[in-house]
């Protein structure tokens, strides 16, 4: 007999993990408006199966727990209910003897207080609160875009009327093709089956292939005139849907060109400016007025006012974050904003034999340092505090970055900038951390008991946000947090009649596709309070669903240049689909506007 | 056209059509139970699921299109045994108790359960709870519930109300009332048209049959019946009798054979509504006030106008429906002629009709008595009266007098577009004082759901439009709000079809049956002798011995409400 052995999965644990993996990625895709009541009895149901059965709170506790919980779903329950099932999991959390039982327990009092009035509604009138969202994708996407149907149209090669209808929900179809974050792939219900499909992949393959598509024609004139600050996607996209609800737009731009943060902000490699201009070129085709290299002053401001019937602000969030470490003074010490609001300007910097340091972990941290790499710096470091997993820059935004030869140096944060003797940039020291306990789900990071490192460079990029530069309007009394402007969930300015605002002026730095869902929702709303309830028709009807989808099929990713090709020039890097590709990927969505509670009340909103 | 197999047979439809009605279109029935053409294709109970050639997994017919070159199965054994599994969960759910269902024998899972052979109940049954005041006039069982979600659809589509909805999701996901409220603090017309669209017996009317056969048992009453234009068009479905034996007299027979006193019609009152409601419009028109008068006669109508645009019910004609009419004339002027006490009629209406349980309660509608019409039945609940007797059997009778004369003008009220057919009729005779061809209005009838005509009486035009269907009515109000359109008059019934396609009506799942039912009306319509309501000679009588003239001051207490002091 074999003092130890080599330990092999059985048969049934294997098919247990890929139980548990299945979970896991069906419950990354969990329904949107799922019974959350419901959700946590399963929950619970799964814990207790996980349970040793030692310990009784674990084994008996969570047990019970479950069957309160299904007495209220079957409407059964009583109020006290609550207070038991509080009690009860108080306990199960405080004398559990393992995380099987006290991390269950934790969970379902967090759930208690955050949908209390769902259960309520359960209890007191045998009601759910909850609604089911049938299309999970045109959800997870910020402006609401009909994602199937333009799936379905690509798949017949409509092209252009795909990006008509991409268009109805959203004015930047190419610029979105190219650089959307794409929440709709994250909440995809084909990740049930394999993976999500490849939805921006698939907008690209429309927009590469529909040539030029005019906007349609605007609804007759009204003789109202809107004034929309800001010429990045947030107000071009309000202007866009302004002027077809048959409003005069003017958009005032601080910069020489229109585009905001997509021009200034995003680099040419990942948006090049002919699908940027494709975009603009469409809304300016719609009879919106466009005046740039205008500030509006506070005065201005008022006058806008008195001019126009409506103003929305979307001034973004240009202002940068400084590294707040002594010694940041030196020279060729740079913001993010700097270096690509000058590249927006076609004005490259010389970074040729340099060696630069870009602080941040976020998407403007990998466009600085692909930036610098372009501009032929010998060497680039990315330095961040955290870990690489815990960057908040996309996943393959870092890897390329990583295969252009720019090297990630976390676990780092700055300390000091050292100078040289002419006061420049001669290293970055940075203090080595250690990942601590979570907030907001990241683990904090806690300085490490290690020496300080020494990063010589010559230039240093700090990547570390943006805030909004509302002195203006706060001196104008606009309200403000945290130099944030404030609006309701309609855009709509507290105490300044008239006034809007939205985008990253309000919400703080974030993505293009969050700036067109507050354009469009200032736009409906500016349109509601100058008296109209204007509808837009939907441009296309969509081709019938197929039949059931198929198995299970690869994703298909873009591809990109060869990272050493791409790394020396700012040529668009991402390829197209091909028409092969682009017929398999589009045969891989499920058309969840035609099965499952689509059927019922999927269908689609024919105006809005 | 598109080209497929389906069970060996080629079969070539249009492009777009589902596999279900290919399948028809070959003479291949595939069971539905969910599935209501154009409603409700929402592949839910997926009992008509069918296997594709080169498919992984079976597909829904009624949501799936068919597409050139597919190869359809329809019974393989692997098809059969989705169907029983899927059918054995649905009775899982569903409280089996069909002795005493409402729907026995006519029930589409009964139909589709013995269709396939399902000889046991494998899985352990839990159908939901539900508590529900059974003294409403709908009634609703959620054990008996199946969550195909038809009446969710019906309400809403054609309704506009949205009366129902899913609640809760996975297991506990239900069908009910909106926001978990009490139906009757929702905006429930009452028109019944989810019941029958309910394939099984979760949503039906309350039950008075019991109050009939009490007042037919008690010599102190005098009952008497009224039967409503529509329910002779469609009775013979609920005594399961051929429509050619079904007749109206046969009707009157079968109704006579309870031991009921007398039967009389709602033509007849149709007639005088006519009277009283033509009278008004000629008024109206005269007086050029603003907007159109509305029909009065559906109380579903009143309850949606009440309910969705208050300030609207100003606009609606004061006459009381035909059936208050009679209520009030057979306690007030019939009493007199009989020379009894109005407490000792009990008077019975026998409608098409859901909504007609709650007016006969309204309080102002009742004028001559504590009530007018003691108790409503539906055409369904006179089938159930009537199922220990052989009707067919029964020779032919006539209706008794005087309130049973009536002429063609008040049988088409049970049609859309008759009571605006039946009012022009002798608009044009009080305008012109000569009669016009009987059918010279006849471009109102139809199923079309939102009619409009324009007829030149004398130097009048007359504008009107007719609508059946709670949602074609809020089509026509948002129009006519925002000033889109203007009528002198419009004709609204709750139901699509009117009374004839009404909530009380016979069911025969997946049949939308009022067109051929109001057809049937029309029929009668050209075989009666006096087509005018002007000219019913025992209205003229009523006028003349009690009455006055249309509008008197005793026809207004009698015949007339005002719908704004109704309660809901």
């Amino acid at each position: 007999m074999n003092r130890i052995e080599i330990i092999h999965p059985s048969g049934a644990e294997q098919k247990v993990s890929s139980l548990y993996a299945d979970l896991a990625r069906r419950g990354a895709v969990a329904p949107a408006g799922n019974c959350p009541v419901e959700q946590s009895a399963a929950f619970l149901t799964l814990c207790v199966s996980q349970s040793c059965g030692k310990c009784v709170p674990c084994r008996v506790g969570l047990n019970q727990m479950s069957l309160i919980l299904n007495r209220i779903l079957e409407g059964g329950g009583e109020l006290e209910d609550l207070d038991t099932l509080e009690r009860l999991a108080r306990a199960i959390r405080d004398s559990a003897d393992c995380p099987i039982g006290y991390e269950a327990a934790g969970s379902l009092l967090e759930s208690l207080q955050s949908f209390r009035e769902d259960f309520m509604a359960h209890i007191q009138s045998n009601h759910c609160t909850a609604t089911f969202v049938p299309v999970p994708c045109k959800l997870g996407c910020p402006a609401h875009v009909d994602i199937p149907e333009y799936i379905a149209l690509v798949k017949e090669k409509r092209y252009a009327d795909a990006v008509r209808v991409i268009r109805y929900d959203n004015p930047f179809p190419a610029a979105c093709a190219l650089v959307c974050e794409h929440p709709c792939e994250n909440v995809c219900r084909r990740n049930m089956v394999d993976d999500a499909v490849n939805i921006r992949g698939i907008k690209r393959m429309a927009i590469d292939n529909a040539g030029v598509v005019p906007a349609p024609a605007p609804l007759p004139a009204t003789g109202k005139k809107v004034a929309v600050v800001g010429g990045g996607p947030s107000g071009l996209t309000a202007a866009y849907f302004l002027q077809l609800m048959g409003h005069q737009v003017t958009v005032f731009e601080q910069r020489k060109k229109l585009g905001g943060m997509m021009r200034y902000g995003i680099p040419r490699y990942r948006l090049p400016e002919a699908y940027l201009s494709a975009d603009i070129d469409a809304i300016l085709g719609t009879g919106v007025k466009a005046e740039t290299g205008v500030s509006i002053t506070g005065e201005r401001y008022e006058q806008l006012r008195k001019e126009f019937d409506a103003v929305y602000i979307a001034i973004g969030a240009h202002a940068a974050n400084s590294l707040g470490v002594p010694g940041e003074d030196a020279g060729n010490v740079l913001s993010a904003v700097e270096l690509l609001r000058a590249m927006g300007d076609e004005e490259k910097l010389d970074l040729r034999g340099k060696r630069v340091v870009v602080v941040g972990g976020g998407n403007v941290a990998m466009d600085c340092t692909r930036t610098a790499m372009r501009l032929g710096a010998k060497e680039v470091k990315c330095v961040y505090r955290r870990r690489q997993k815990d960057m908040t820059a996309l996943p393959e935004e870092v890897e390329g970055a990583i295969a252009e030869s720019c090297e990630m140096v976390t676990m780092m944060a700055p300390v000091r900038v050292e100078k040289d003797g002419d006061g420049n940039v001669a290293a970055l020291i940075v203090q080595p951390q250690l990942p601590g306990a979570y907030d907001r789900g990241r683990p904090r990071p806690v300085k490490a008991e290690q020496e300080e490192v020494r990063l010589e460079c010559d230039v240093i990029v700090a990547a570390i946000g943006q805030v909004v530069d509302s002195a203006t309007f706060a001196e104008r009394g606009l309200p403000v947090n945290r130099n944030n402007l404030k609006s309701d969930a309609g855009c709509a300015v507290f105490g300044s009649e008239a006034v809007f605002a939205g985008g990253d002026a309000v919400s703080g730095p974030s993505t293009v596709i969050r700036a067109v869902e507050a354009g469009k929702t200032a736009a409906a709303n500016i349109d509601a309070y100058l008296g109209f309830h204007h509808v837009l028709e939907r441009p296309v009807a969509i081709p019938d669903a197929p039949r059931t989808a198929v198995g299970p099929c690869g994703r298909i990713n873009m591809a990109e240049r060869p990272a050493g090709e791409r790394k020396g020039d700012f040529a668009l890097m991402e390829i197209c689909m091909t028409e092969q590709e682009a017929r398999q990927e589009c045969s891989r969505c499920l058309r969840c506007d035609h099965h499952g509670m689509g059927s019922f009340r999927g269908g689609r909103d024919k105006k809005w | 056209m598109v080209k497929l197999t389906i069970d060996g047979r080629p079969v070539a439809v249009e492009q777009g059509t589902t596999i279900l009605d290919a399948a028809k279109k070959a003479g291949i029935d595939i069971p539905t139970l969910c599935y209501l053409k154009e409603l409700n294709e929402i592949g839910a109970c997926r009992v008509c699921v069918v296997e594709i050639e080169g498919q992984e997994r079976l597909s829904a017919a009624c949501a799936t299109v068919a597409e050139e070159g597919m190869v359809v199965h329809t019974s393989t054994p692997r098809v059969l045994d989705a169907r029983r599994i899927n059918v054995q969960l649905i009775l899982s759910q569903h409280n089996v108790s069909c002795t005493t269902c409402m729907r026995n024998g006519n029930c589409k899972l009964q139909k589709v359960a013995l269709d396939l052979n399902l000889q046991e109940e494998p899985f352990e049954k839990k159908p939901f709870s539900s508590k529900w005041d059974k003294t409403f006039p709908l009634i609703r069982d959620g054990s008996r519930c199946i969550q195909c979600l038809r009446c969710v659809n019906v309400c809403e589509k054609v309704q506009s109300l949205g009366v129902w909805s899913l609640t809760g999701t996975g297991k506990h996901a239900r069908v009910e009332v909106t926001g978990g409220k009490s139906i009757r603090d929702v905006n429930c017309a009452l028109c019944g048209q989810c019941i029958t669209h309910c394939p099984v017996g979760a949503l039906t009317v309350r039950d008075d049959t019991q109050k009939v056969r009490e007042a037919i048992a008690d010599p102190s009453k005098l009952v008497v019946v009224q039967v409503a234009p529509a329910v002779r068009a469609a009775w013979g479905d609920a005594v399961d009798l051929p429509a050619e034996a079904a007749t109206e007299k046969r009707m009157v027979a079968a109704i006579r054979s309870l031991g009921v006193d007398y039967v009389f019609d709602t033509d007849f009152s149709a007639d005088l509504t006519i009277m009283e409601e033509g009278s008004e419009l000629i008024e109206h028109i005269k007086e050029g006030k603003e907007g159109p008068m509305f029909t009065s006669c559906c109380p579903g109508w009143v309850r949606f106008l009440k309910l969705e645009y208050p300030h609207l019910v100003r606009k609606l004609s004061t006459a009381k429906s035909p059936q208050q009419m009679f209520g009030a004339v057979a306690k007030s002027y019939y009493a007199q002629l009989l020379g009894v006490e109005p407490e000792r009629i009990f008077c019975v209406s026998v409608m098409p009709c859901s909504a007609k349980k709650y007016e006969c309660d309204v309080s102002t509608v009742n004028d001559a008595a504590a009530k007018d019409v003691d108790v409503v039945l539906t055409t369904r609940e006179l089938g159930r009266l009537l199922r220990h007797v052989d009707v067919a059997a029964l020779p032919e009778e006539e209706f008794d007098q005087p309130l049973g004369t009536a002429t063609g003008a008040g049988v088409i009220f049970g049609a859309t577009g008759g009571v605006m057919e039946a009012a022009l009729r002798s608009a044009y005779y009080l305008l012109t004082g000569r009669n016009p061809e009987a059918d010279a209005f006849s471009e109102v009838r139809g199923l079309e759901g939102w009619k409009e005509a324009s007829f030149q009486i004398r130097d009048k035009k007359l504008k009107v439009a007719v609508v059946s269907g709670l949602g074609n009515a809020r089509r026509l109000i948002e129009a006519l709000e925002r000033g889109e359109v203007s009528y002198d008059f419009v004709e609204v019934m709750a139901c699509p079809g009117g009374c004839a396609g009404g909530g009380g009506q016979p069911i025969r799942d997946g049949q939308e049956l009022a067109g051929e039912r109001g057809e049937r009306l029309y029929t009668l319509d050209r075989s009666y002798a006096l087509r005018f309501s002007h000219e019913n000679p025992a209205v003229g009588e009523l006028y003349k011995s009690y009455l006055g003239a249309p509008l008197s001051h005793r026809a207004h207490e009698l015949l007339h409400t005002e719908q704004e002091n109704w309660e809901l």
